[in-house]
């Protein structure tokens, strides 16, 4: 059934209330902390105990993964019963019991392109937050021109051997599996590629953590030596993974521009017109001191808040079943360009007490700021670089030629 | 908030569109400037009101649709695409909503159905200096016996050099820079006192400088309260910043997909020049730009509908987004022309132009950021 009737949905919401009210814990309805955000996984710590009950009970209902099959162990939500459940998790302020890869990006192209016996196996644990994913894609030497990556995949008959290496891989150290983009033909580009998933306990992966400007390691170097991964653990056909790559990149861009940048976006970090007027000072108007930096912030402001709409009315328009032009990729690049003059004006507000490091002479969310102002900086180059955005964007959507 | 238009919206967008590519060209408007016509154009505004556009805003029961701004949105931005010079934002948004949402019953019936009919039209004259700055209204409202006698001076009104009234902003208490104080008056054109200088503007759509020597006018032609029509005044305005966003909308949107065109078309160095990265990406650029001002006007426009408490910020929002919008693209449509986007024989020139007025007219970007600041507490 397509739609619900009204007293259906209002039957199913006071489901979801009364369940909700007696299966989420009262821990979990307060602000997410950093460090209780939960991954899963074999190596998830669980730091506040609540969080693992969370997860398990929302596992268990498939409500991480609320439209997902629930043959899969998804919630079989449709989209009406979806948004009633979002509505009342956010009506009680309860946090998402799962942060994950698999419930992002992979686990919605195995849906698309996996096979049965694929989907039976991975998409439960995916749900119930067993298995944490990560993603190798990158490579020294195929960044932005992604398809010309080099790692190699042989096939041995009863398996297949990996050899070469992955960069950028998020959280690869603390990653239980792996979705892989591998070179299957040396002797065409886009075509060579295939689309493997193997356990990151497999001998011969190794990884190790790139400490960026920021200070922090969210992503790892990744080495496969002759990595053996069973026949069945190929994703789609042999040589057809650029398809497979492709979509999951909207995935991955989507999940990125609805919200999922690193950055400035954290918790405890005020929006830059605040510290604007704790640092600058109003003037007798109400207006903030400095009347340059005052238009600057109203102009992101009003960027944010276009963005926002824009973000709003692609939704819309989907769900009224309207063609959106590729509009992942224009959210993209604007998303990063919002975050990062966001970042900018935050640590341009804060004056010098934007400059701290470490240590007890500046503010905790002021050493949070300046330590996500520098990891703004990859929010024009993860995920797509805004150049490579832009490019999607002239090509297939404005439909200009290549250069001849 | 509504971001997909219902069928008899969408309806009277197609409408609102091939009216505006088949009846108002581009050329349409190059020839009534090489006629000297300066942006009147009788016979159109006629066809317009067959249409009944000039009814969207008015209830029915003054002879209006009733259609609200959602649709209103459409017809405007029909006509930004072909930079039309119409009566519409001045008479269909500023006069409806200042004489709807203000006017007693009696100034109603007697205005509102002569509006929807398009057999009279109305211009607000409320700016005195070269900016817009609504709240500086200086022109003297004095009570007399039976009225007000105004006196003062308005500069640059749209349509003021063929409108058949004018709703003048005028002071009868207080000073310069205060909300209260403000009253407005339905003043007929052939008003004794009123004079008329007709101006020659670069976008070739005229406008007019007035000047208000002893006019009186009968408390009866009040629109809303006297010293208190602020109120009135400010909505009606965020109406028409709205609505005249949507215009810019189109416009930009027109210019952009002549210059689309263009890359699609033009060789240099035996290639395409679409194919060379440097104009892609600021194409790619220039698109961004347009569909996130799509979504501010959607929104403004839905907004006004349904009264929504942050329709002003909404309305300034729309109206600075498509202002540095419209200059982007219009400065970019000449520039990827190359020279023939110099010359007066391409259309390039006329988008530049009217895209300055455009900004101008009820707040540029500029004041529209310091409005939206203030709406939000800094």
């Amino acid at each position: 059934m397509a739609f619900d009737a009204p007293e259906e949905l209002d039957a199913f919401r006071t489901e979801v209330r009364d369940w909700l009210e007696a299966n989420c814990p009262a821990s979990m309805r307060t602000p997410m902390k950093d460090d209780e955000v939960v991954w899963g996984g074999r190596r998830e710590p669980f730091k506040n105990p609540d969080s693992k009950v969370w997860l398990e009970r929302m596992g268990e209902k498939g409500w991480t993964a609320p439209q997902w099959p629930a043959e899969y162990g998804g919630g079989g939500l449709n989209k009406a019963q979806a948004k009633v459940l979002q509505e009342e998790m956010r009506r009680i302020k309860a946090r998402p019991p799962l942060f994950s890869f698999g419930l992002w990006m992979f686990g919605p192209a195995l849906l698309e392109f996996g096979n049965d016996e694929q989907k039976a196996r991975f998409i439960p644990d995916i749900v119930k937050g067993k298995t944490r994913w990560c993603q190798g894609y990158s490579e020294p030497g195929a960044g932005s021109d992604l398809a010309g990556l080099q790692t190699k995949c042989e096939d041995k008959g009863d398996h297949w051997l990996i050899n070469g290496q992955k960069v950028w891989t998020s959280y690869a150290d603390q990653a239980d599996w792996i979705f892989s983009l591998v070179r299957t033909d040396t002797s065409v580009k886009h075509d060579g590629i295939s689309f493997l998933v193997f356990d990151m306990d497999t001998e011969g992966v190794e990884t190790r953590p790139i400490k960026l400007i920021s200070g922090s390691s969210p992503f790892c170097e990744t080495f496969f030596t002759d990595v053996k991964v069973p026949k069945d653990q190929l994703v789609g056909q042999l040589n057809a993974g650029w398809t497979i790559a492709k979509r999951l990149l909207q995935f991955e861009r989507s999940s990125i521009s609805a919200g999922g940048f690193g950055g400035t976006g954290g918790s405890g970090i005020l929006p830059p017109q605040e510290y604007a007027k704790q640092h600058v000072g109003m003037d007798e108007a109400g207006r903030i001191a400095d009347g340059d930096l005052r238009g600057r912030l109203a102009e992101h402001l009003m960027f944010s808040k276009a963005f926002g709409l824009t973000v709003q009315r692609s939704t819309a328009e989907a769900k009224a079943g309207q063609e959106v032009g590729h509009t992942a990729s224009i959210l993209k690049y604007a998303a990063a360009k919002m975050n990062q003059e966001k970042s900018e004006l935050i640590v341009e507000a804060l004056g010098t007490e934007g400059l701290g490091w470490q240590g007890d002479g500046f503010a905790d969310d002021a050493k949070k700021a300046t330590r996500g102002w520098l990891r703004s900086k990859g929010n024009s180059i993860e995920g797509g670089t805004s150049e490579v955005n832009l490019n999607v964007i002239a090509k297939r959507v404005l439909g200009l030629r290549e250069h001849q | 908030m509504r971001f997909v238009l219902s069928e008899d919206q969408q309806m009277l967008r197609d409408t609102a569109m091939a009216f505006a590519r088949d009846e108002l060209p581009v050329s349409h408007l190059r020839g009534l400037r090489d006629a000297g016509a300066n942006g009147v154009d009788t016979e159109n505004r006629n066809k317009l009101a067959e249409l009944g556009f000039f009814g969207v805003l008015i209830p029915e029961e003054y002879g209006g649709v009733d259609m609200g701004m959602v649709a209103m949105g459409q017809i405007m931005e029909a006509q930004g695409r072909t930079i039309a010079a119409t009566p519409l934002l001045q008479t269909a948004v500023l006069g409806a909503s200042l004489i709807g949402l203000g006017g007693s019953e009696a100034l109603k019936g007697e205005w509102l159905p002569k509006l929807a009919a398009g057999e009279v039209t109305t211009a607000l004259a409320l700016d005195e200096g070269t900016h817009h700055a609504p709240l500086n209204v200086a022109t003297e409202a004095e009570r007399n016996g039976q009225g007000f006698t105004l006196n003062g001076a308005k500069r640059y009104v749209s349509d003021g050099h063929h409108a058949d009234a004018f709703i003048v902003a005028a002071r009868s208490f207080g000073e310069a820079g205060q909300s209260h104080g403000v009253t407005l008056f339905l003043v007929p054109s052939d008003a004794s006192g009123l004079t008329v200088q007709a101006l020659n503007t670069v976008d070739s759509h005229g406008a007019a400088h007035l000047s208000l020597e002893d006019v009186n006018v009968s408390e009866a032609n009040v629109i809303g309260a006297v010293d208190a029509g602020w109120d009135v005044l400010d909505a009606a305005l965020d109406r028409g910043r709205i609505a005249l966003a949507a215009e810019m909308l189109g416009s930009a949107q027109a210019a952009f997909e002549m210059t689309l065109e263009y890359l699609q078309t033009r060789k240099q160095f035996g290639q395409l020049i679409g194919s060379f990265q440097a104009l892609q990406h600021r194409a790619a650029k220039m698109f961004t730009a347009l569909e996130m001002t799509r979504s501010c006007v959607a929104a403004a426009l839905s907004a006004a509908d349904e009264q929504a408490n942050n329709l002003p910020e909404l309305a300034s929002l729309a109206k600075a987004q498509a202002s540095e919008l419209i200059h982007l693209v219009s400065n970019e449509t000449v520039q990827f022309h190359g020279g023939i986007g110099m010359t007066d024989a391409h259309d390039s020139g006329l988008y530049m132009k009217r895209a300055r007025v455009q900004e101008a007219l009820l707040g540029g970007a500029s004041f529209h950021r310091d409005r939206y600041a203030r709406l939000n507490g800094f």
